[in-house]
């Protein structure tokens, strides 16, 4: 276990270094030049703009740039917006929060729902339920997500009125961030209602960021329980005299789990990355907005940095995600 | 009264290409405390209606009886809620595979303790001692640490020990054995063989032992049923069946018995089994038979009278040696 541990960690040292260079690489092979886009229609004089470029190193050859980039990076610094002039660290740090509650209560809205949805249509598969409920799968993962959003907005939020339209919190609430968890800091503040405006907040952004990885979740679980129904173990516990339920949901599920871990560890993974459209539709201030807001400016620091934050977090994530397959899968663990 | 009661038990299988009859007609009862061996080759039949007894077939199956009953309960008409009641504890049951039936998400522990969890009041600790107690009772050396081993790090022969000790934990009536040493090692056949001799002969349940190995039959079985194509052709006790068979298959499956052989070729059965589509008229075994007439091809035999075994037969053979 630790040498498989250890073997693991190792791995993410080359991963990093790769990763850092294409971070570095692709931003720069994009055309625009950063200074000329910052200086807007006005302009810069030649004079000025060597200057700016000189503050910042493009003026040295690009090699040399990315050795000096990725010193910085062993110390823990990551550059400064060439926009706002505030560490790229410190930035991501405050947006992230908001991306990863969101992520986290869509990935657990999709597991719940997703899971027993699979589970059902593998069992009474082929009957009207497993069609319907694998139909509807297919139409989750197919839909548009900004259009599902729209919908589910004008529904909810223009018709009933039951959901706010975008944002994380009603303006009648102001408190520090603490955590930088709407739900937690709307708890610690004391004041009343601010949860209930958090949970309502988040209500929508979760539904649209949770559909497509619930319907993949959903047919992958009815897959692996399928296959996993026929086994002679399956047939063991029916022969033990236990509940539909217990065979099902103990001894069928637990096996059948083990390759659904694998595809939530993606979705989680994907997720971490920040929800673009989703962050995006209902104003969402998450590392998703951030990072196409910063690809647009050609804000190669934030760019870079933010794509080696996001990269390190998704490996962090696939390790959890190995971790627990041994958890759930003897196997693997006794090796 | 017997153990289990069976008549007229027939199971239809829906299929892509019509319904298939996998056992048809098939009569048995089991007394307590005897070994009845069901022998047969493959594609007779003989686990699927073991497994109509359990109620473990798949959905596509349709299982019909006059009658079918344990210790006198009618279980075709008993909710599964009380068949779940029966299955575990009375009747238990082992199978073929004993790597593959075993769940290799669980530890050992946890597949024998759920058993009597669900079938007996015992405490956490009394269900621990009485896990320990089974391991030992099959066999299994170092009981107490086997119990957190995972199916994957246990041998065939030792899964099949586990498969026996979780079977027997709540002392059933009956232990329906299907094929329980095919899968194994030679060498370790005749130990779980033995092994479930030795069980039945201490705790007085009965033994279904089904399997296509005459020698095992010969060695352990009080009573015989022999199936062919979902058929039962010939019931007998075990040692009328062998000196004095009355149906040609019978005879047949003992002829070609390695040690019984004559001369220096072994004796096959032409032919296979007769599958879904390509069952013949009259009696099912005429194709492959040394006797069969005109008669055996148009008219679907009777079965003879229980002396000479019930065999499903125009013409039984050994009828001057009929059982008294």
């Amino acid at each position: 276990m630790l040498r498989f541990l250890a073997t693991r960690v190792g791995l993410l040292i080359p991963t990093f270094i790769g990763v850092s260079l294409v971070a570095f690489g692709f931003i720069r092979l994009l055309p625009g030049d950063p200074i000329l886009i910052f200086a807007g229609e006005h302009g810069i004089t030649p004079e000025r703009y060597h200057q700016v470029a000189m503050q910042y190193g493009f003026d040295r050859p690009i090699w040399t740039q990315y050795f000096h980039y990725l010193g910085n990076l062993l110390h823990g610094d990551f550059g400064q917006s060439i926009v706002t002039r505030r560490p790229v660290l410190r930035e991501f740090i405050t947006l992230f929060p908001a991306t990863l509650e969101l992520s986290v209560c869509a990935i657990v809205f999709a597991v719940i729902i997703g899971v027993p949805a699979g589970v059902l249509a593998a069992v009474k598969r082929g009957s009207v339920v497993d069609q319907g409920l694998m139909g509807t799968a297919l139409v989750g993962y197919s839909m548009p997500v900004f259009w599902w959003a729209l919908l589910l907005v004008i529904f909810f939020s223009g018709i009933l009125h039951w959901t706010p339209v975008s944002g994380r919190m009603d303006l009648l609430y102001f408190f520090k961030p603490v955590t930088g968890f709407m739900l937690i800091d709307s708890l610690l503040s004391g004041q009343k209602g601010a949860f209930t405006s958090a949970v309502s907040h988040l209500i929508l952004p979760t539904i649209v960021l949770g559909t497509i990885p619930l319907a993949v979740i959903a047919r992958q679980t009815r897959s692996a329980m399928l296959e996993v129904l026929g086994e002679d173990y399956v047939r063991t516990a029916r022969a033990k005299g236990l509940s539909p339920f217990r065979v099902v949901g103990i001894h069928a599920l637990r096996n059948a789990l083990i390759p659904v871990i694998t595809t939530i560890g993606l979705q989680v993974g994907m997720m971490m990355a920040g929800a673009i459209l989703t962050e995006t539709i209902f104003s969402w201030p998450g590392i998703g907005k951030w990072m196409v807001d910063s690809v647009f400016r050609r804000d190669y620091p934030v760019v870079q940095g933010g794509l080696i934050l996001i990269a390190g977090i998704i490996m962090i994530v696939n390790l959890v995600v190995d971790l627990l397959y041994g958890l759930v899968n003897p196997r693997i663990r006794h090796r | 009264m017997p153990l289990l009661e069976v008549r007229n038990l027939t199971v239809t299988f829906d299929t892509a290409s019509g319904p298939f009859k996998a056992v048809s007609g098939v009569d048995l009862s089991i007394e307590p405390n005897e070994i009845m061996a069901i022998v047969g080759e493959s594609g007779s039949g003989k686990s699927v209606g073991m497994l109509a007894v359990m109620g473990l077939l798949p959905k596509s199956a349709t299982v019909t009886a006059d009658r079918l009953a344990f210790e006198g309960q009618d279980m075709l008409t008993m909710s599964s809620r009380a068949r779940r009641r029966i299955i575990g504890r009375e009747i238990a049951m082992i199978f073929q595979e004993p790597i593959a039936s075993l769940n290799p998400c669980f530890t050992v522990g946890f597949q024998i303790g759920e058993m009597l969890k669900t079938h007996t009041s015992l405490s956490r600790g009394e269900r621990h001692r009485r896990s320990v107690e089974l391991l030992e009772l099959v066999g299994m050396p170092e009981p107490e640490r086997r119990l957190s081993a995972f199916p994957h790090q246990l041998s065939g022969g030792m899964s099949q020990r586990v498969m026996i000790a979780m079977a027997i934990s709540c002392n059933p009536k009956l232990l329906i054995a299907d094929e329980p040493t095919t899968a194994l090692d030679v060498t370790i056949q005749a130990q779980i063989l033995d092994l479930l001799v030795a069980l039945k002969n201490e705790t007085g349940m009965a033994l279904a032992l089904i399997t296509h190995d005459m020698g095992v039959v010969a060695e352990t079985a009080d009573r015989v049923i022999v199936q062919y194509a979902g058929e039962q052709v010939e019931r007998q006790q075990v040692a009328g069946l062998f000196s004095a068979p009355h149906h040609p298959y019978t005879e047949a499956l003992l002829r070609a018995l390695p040690e019984r052989a004559i001369g220096n070729r072994l004796p096959a059965i032409p032919g296979v089994v007769p599958g879904q589509g390509d069952r013949p008229t009259g009696c099912v075994f005429n194709p492959r038979c040394p006797y069969s007439t005109e008669m055996c091809r148009e008219v679907v035999p009777p079965h003879q009278p229980i002396e000479l075994g019930r065999a499903l037969c125009h013409y039984p053979r050994n009828t001057e040696k009929a059982a008294a």
